[in-house]
């Protein structure tokens, strides 16, 4: 009776699972912050206004035109019913009301805030999507391919060739040319070595040569520390105000300059993935670098760049915005909250709504994101999980 | 400890020489040209650009130009294509005018964020937890110009003090109180609004420091002698929740030379970040590479106290 009993208690079917899958876990934690559950809302309804904003502003016959001049109807608030008499038939807003008011040139507030709805989310996205490609690209190698050394040799021909394209670039044909082919016989030579190299030892020189000149980490954390010296909106000013206008440079140089982050993270994750068992047992099963890092490691480290990019999105928003405010950016007549905002700074007394819509409107949109990165950030960390 | 010193002042310089050599590229391998700034003003001929270019060495190539502007800088000889200038003492007035708002906006960046992020982690999850949280996650997300149009129509409206400016414009004789009150007001917005990104984030960064002690074993133990919570908190958490916090003062020091240009243009405040913008508009090079290096050596004079500052205060490492 007691052994039965006993063997009852202590026997055990099958290892038991655990209670809730990765998934559920992640879904209860993330059920608990209302904040960041707001965030993932406003975010949504944020992505959908921007796209039929877009559909809707666009085109030779817009439903709500940004452009349309209306000088006779010009800083009506809010709500405004138009003046029908003054108008003609096609000038007329398509609610029949200006539900955002009008700007000093009696454009329709409402057309042109749905019009830079789409700009910020382009903006965010593409600027984060660009970061983040260039910072998994330098992380994963730093990460991986890290304790690798780049030889003298090698430092030498990069920087032959460089020098070389340089001059040639520069006016100075005839030295950029021999630079050149000394780059070209550096290759001949390297193609032909590699068949003939049975001899055992070295000359000293060819040592010399292939000797190990700095790590592959070392040369890509010194890049990040490089262009960490940088002040971001400073230098992203200078080359903005360089370039010619247009929103893809903006987009461009705001992800040129904002990767170091990403990088480090991921240069992070990799250095400690990169000695877990599941690594060693695809190297050993034959896998290739390329599979290895994409499908084994990659998804164990996207956790935290995911956090950063959802963040790095609020403050790429923040940037353009300030960018567009002073100025640069996107040319006139199309329409960014930056813009609107900027325009309506000299009416602040008499038409604040130009200030206050295009200011809420950023202040919520970069608030929903920050605040669902930083949820995201809670769920994902396990420490937070066990104190909270 | 001192080879410490001399392998990352080694290592410093090696990453200021690349810093120096990309901005110049950056800025010399844009589109357009300098001397092509106002090709509308018919002063402009081309005989001026000619002497222009020859003046600046601008007909030299790249490199020569490079290791001129770079003697020039130590030489303390460079000097603004603009006006003539010596830049060292343009940018050491504007910094004069910056000096104060940095000072007071760092003041009340950590007189504020300490209290409250101490607060927050005390009374964890509680209401004003919570509310501080949101407030300090609606602050870091505020774009700055908005804010300050928000502030300015408050004030205006509320309290009837100009606020855009250095000091009223011809106050001229006025009782020093009088004068000194004035130059409070126009110092206030624009510090408060330089320090509110600075007071979400360090008071975030203090709570989570406090926390991590709280939970502490030694805490326990002070609370399980039955010391007073103020002494727990204040004595034994406190002073070793403020350890990182010694070397953050050298991570501060970029923001001497930084200047928010946005906030310096809205309260057309003479400082640094209203220079470099003016600069960047007049594609007056020297200024922007001057400032541009200089950023860059205080960011890494900071990294390097700050880690000095670590050495010191922490005993654990060891280098």
């Amino acid at each position: 009776m007691v052994e039965k009993k006993l063997n009852n208690d202590f026997y055990i079917e099958s290892p038991l699972p655990p209670k809730r899958t990765r998934m559920q876990e992640v879904r209860r934690l993330f059920g608990q912050n209302r904040l960041a559950i707001l965030g993932l809302f406003i975010f949504i309804l944020f992505f959908f206004c921007a796209v039929t904003g877009l559909f809707l502003t666009s085109g030779s016959r817009p439903v709500f035109d940004p452009a349309m001049v209306r000088l006779q109807e010009k800083l009506r608030p809010p709500l405004a019913k138009p003046n029908l008499d003054s108008l003609q038939p096609q000038e007329v807003p398509a609610l029949g009301v200006y539900l955002m008011g009008t700007d000093d040139l009696g454009r329709d507030v409402f057309a042109r805030m749905l019009q830079g709805a789409w700009v910020s989310l382009t903006v965010g996205f593409v600027a984060v999507g660009i970061s983040v490609l260039i910072g998994i690209f330098m992380g994963g190698i730093a990460g991986y391919f890290g304790q690798h050394h780049i030889r003298t040799d090698q430092v030498l021909f990069t920087f032959a060739l460089i020098l070389g394209t340089g001059l040639v670039i520069a006016n100075f044909t005839f030295i950029g040319t021999v630079f050149l082919l000394l780059c070209l016989a550096y290759i001949f030579y390297s193609l032909f070595a590699r068949h003939g190299s049975t001899e055992k030892e070295t000359p000293a020189l060819k040592a010399m040569f292939h000797s190990n000149a700095v790590s592959i980490d070392t040369l890509i954390m010194r890049i990040v520390d490089i262009m960490l010296c940088f002040p971001s909106f400073f230098l992203i000013l200078t080359v903005v105000a360089l370039l010619p206008a247009s929103i893809y440079n903006i987009m461009i140089v705001i992800g040129l300059t904002s990767w170091m982050g990403t990088t480090r993270f991921v240069r992070a994750e990799f250095l400690s993935l990169r000695e877990q068992d599941f690594v060693a047992a695809a190297k050993a099963l034959g896998l290739s670098n390329f599979r290895i890092i994409f499908r084994h490691i990659m998804p164990n480290a996207i956790a935290p760049v995911l956090v950063s990019a959802t963040i790095g999105i609020a403050s790429a928003i923040l940037t353009e915005a300030g960018l567009s405010f002073l100025g640069f950016g996107v040319p006139p007549p199309h329409a960014t909250w930056g813009n609107i905002l900027s325009n309506g700074k000299n009416f602040i007394f008499d038409a604040p709504w130009l200030t206050f819509i295009p200011g809420i409107a950023i202040l919520i949109v970069v608030l929903s994101f920050n605040l669902f990165g930083e949820g995201l950030r809670d769920v994902m960390n396990p420490k937070l999980r066990e104190r909270h | 400890m001192l080879s410490f010193i001399g392998r990352s002042v080694v290592q410093k310089t090696i990453t200021l020489f690349f810093v120096s050599i990309v901005s110049f590229l950056i800025i010399h391998l844009a589109p357009g040209s300098p001397s092509q700034v106002d090709p509308l003003n018919p002063k402009f001929t081309p005989e001026m650009v000619e002497r222009f270019q020859k003046e600046f060495h601008l007909d030299k190539p790249l490199y020569v130009q490079y290791i001129y502007f770079y003697r020039d800088l130590f030489t303390g000889k460079t000097v603004s294509w603009k006006d003539n200038q010596s830049v060292l003492k343009k940018i050491w007035e504007r910094f004069l005018n910056s000096l104060p708002l940095f000072v007071v906006g760092t003041l009340i960046t950590w007189t504020l964020s300490f209290p409250v992020g101490i607060r927050s982690a005390i009374f964890r999850g509680g209401i004003y937890d919570r509310s501080a949280t949101f407030i300090s996650y609606v602050l870091i997300s505020i774009p700055g110009f908005f804010f300050a149009y928000v502030l300015i129509i408050l004030v205006v409206t509320y309290f009837h003090v100009p606020v855009i400016g250095m000091i009223t414009f011809g106050i001229g004789d006025a009782p020093a109180t009088y004068l000194f009150m004035d130059r409070i007001w126009h110092l206030l917005l624009p510090s408060m609004l330089g320090a509110t990104g600075g007071i979400a984030v360090l008071s975030r960064y203090v709570r989570s420091q406090m926390l991590e002690v709280e939970g502490q074993d030694y805490i326990r133990t002070a609370k399980a002698k039955g010391l007073p919570p103020e002494q727990v908190h204040y004595k034994h958490a406190l002073r070793n929740a403020l350890l990182p916090f010694v070397t953050m003062f050298g991570l501060i020091l970029p923001g001497l030379i930084g200047g928010s240009v946005i906030i310096e243009s809205i309260f057309s405040w003479p400082g640094m970040g209203r220079m470099a913008y003016e600069a960047i508009l007049a594609r007056d090079y020297p200024v922007i590479l001057t400032v541009n290096f200089v950023s860059a050596v205080l960011v890494l004079a900071g990294t390097f106290i700050s880690d000095l500052l670590y050495l010191v205060v922490d005993p654990r490492i060891r280098l």
